[in-house]
């Protein structure tokens, strides 16, 4: 029988699976990028789902929110087109498209047999502030390393778009 | 109450659907987009572990992998502009020499 969060998760997977098939379906990079925000949300959906609420914030507010849309910057910047009609090998078609999706179904099946010990996910929320103390007492080296690895990105993502001017 | 394994069993269909589009799009941009999108399912993986184990560390890394994907974001973006700056194009079966 359905419980109300298996309701929840076969929309939220089915909405993830959709926008992915969708990213791959479309020629247009920009429903593309707007098929991956879609994906993004239904992971912060699934995140909340398990209880992970901060990364499902974060998730939102980083990802979706600042990663999409600098993509989509880009997209428009380099006023991205259609791509075009490629025809697919007959052989990839009628062969490799069945196979592959056979080849999915069993992944699915010995993934669900080898992990079915694991039970059910607890339904209670983690609190940020074990998170937050996790963070910054255990692995605090690695948070300021990240803060640096950021400002490195910044500065080459800088050198490398600057224009060539004269100067 | 949902089992686990159906949250793993999503994380791997979202990755080989990320490869998927990695191989077959002809388009740099939506290239990028896929390697977006199986660093979004390792994130599932991740999730759906540190809540079937209790433990927390497997969600501090999921905060770490974001991050990661920002700071590589920006900086391939800036290559790609760089790549349509130089070659005109934007179509990966085009940008096969080092050289022009």
């Amino acid at each position: 029988m359905i419980t109300p969060q298996m309701a929840v998760f076969l929309v939220l997977a089915a909405a993830t699976v959709a926008g992915a098939v969708s990213l791959i379906l479309q020629r247009h990079p920009i429903h593309s990028a707007l098929s991956l925000i879609v994906v993004m949300v239904a992971l912060a959906g699934l995140y909340l789902l398990q209880g992970a609420e901060f990364v499902a914030a974060v998730q939102v507010i980083v990802y979706a929110g600042a990663i999409m849309v600098v993509f989509i910057f880009v997209i428009m910047l380099l006023n991205a087109g259609e791509e075009e009609r490629t025809n697919i090998s007959r052989l990839a078609r009628f062969v490799g498209v069945p196979l592959g999706i056979v080849f999915l179904f069993e992944v699915a099946y010995w993934i669900g047999r080898a992990t079915a010990h694991l039970g059910t996910t607890p339904p209670e929320m983690v609190s940020t502030r074990e998170l937050s103390s996790l963070l910054f007492r255990e692995y605090v080296f690695p948070f300021e390393l990240t803060s640096f690895l950021i400002l490195i990105a910044l500065l080459g993502a800088l050198v490398l778009a600057r224009r060539e001017d004269s100067d | 109450m949902v089992p686990t394994s159906y949250f793993l069993v999503l994380s791997a269909v979202l990755f080989g659907l990320g490869v998927v589009a990695f191989i077959f799009k002809r388009n740099i941009l939506t290239v990028f987009m896929s390697i977006e999108l199986m660093l979004n399912a390792v994130n599932l993986a991740f999730v759906s572990f540190s809540r079937a184990l209790g433990q927390l560390q497997g969600q501090v890394f999921v905060f770490f992998v974001i991050v990661v994907a920002a700071a590589e974001a920006a900086v391939g973006l800036a290559i790609i502009i760089l790549i349509h700056r130089n070659r005109g194009t934007l179509d990966v079966e085009n940008v096969d020499s080092l050289k022009d």
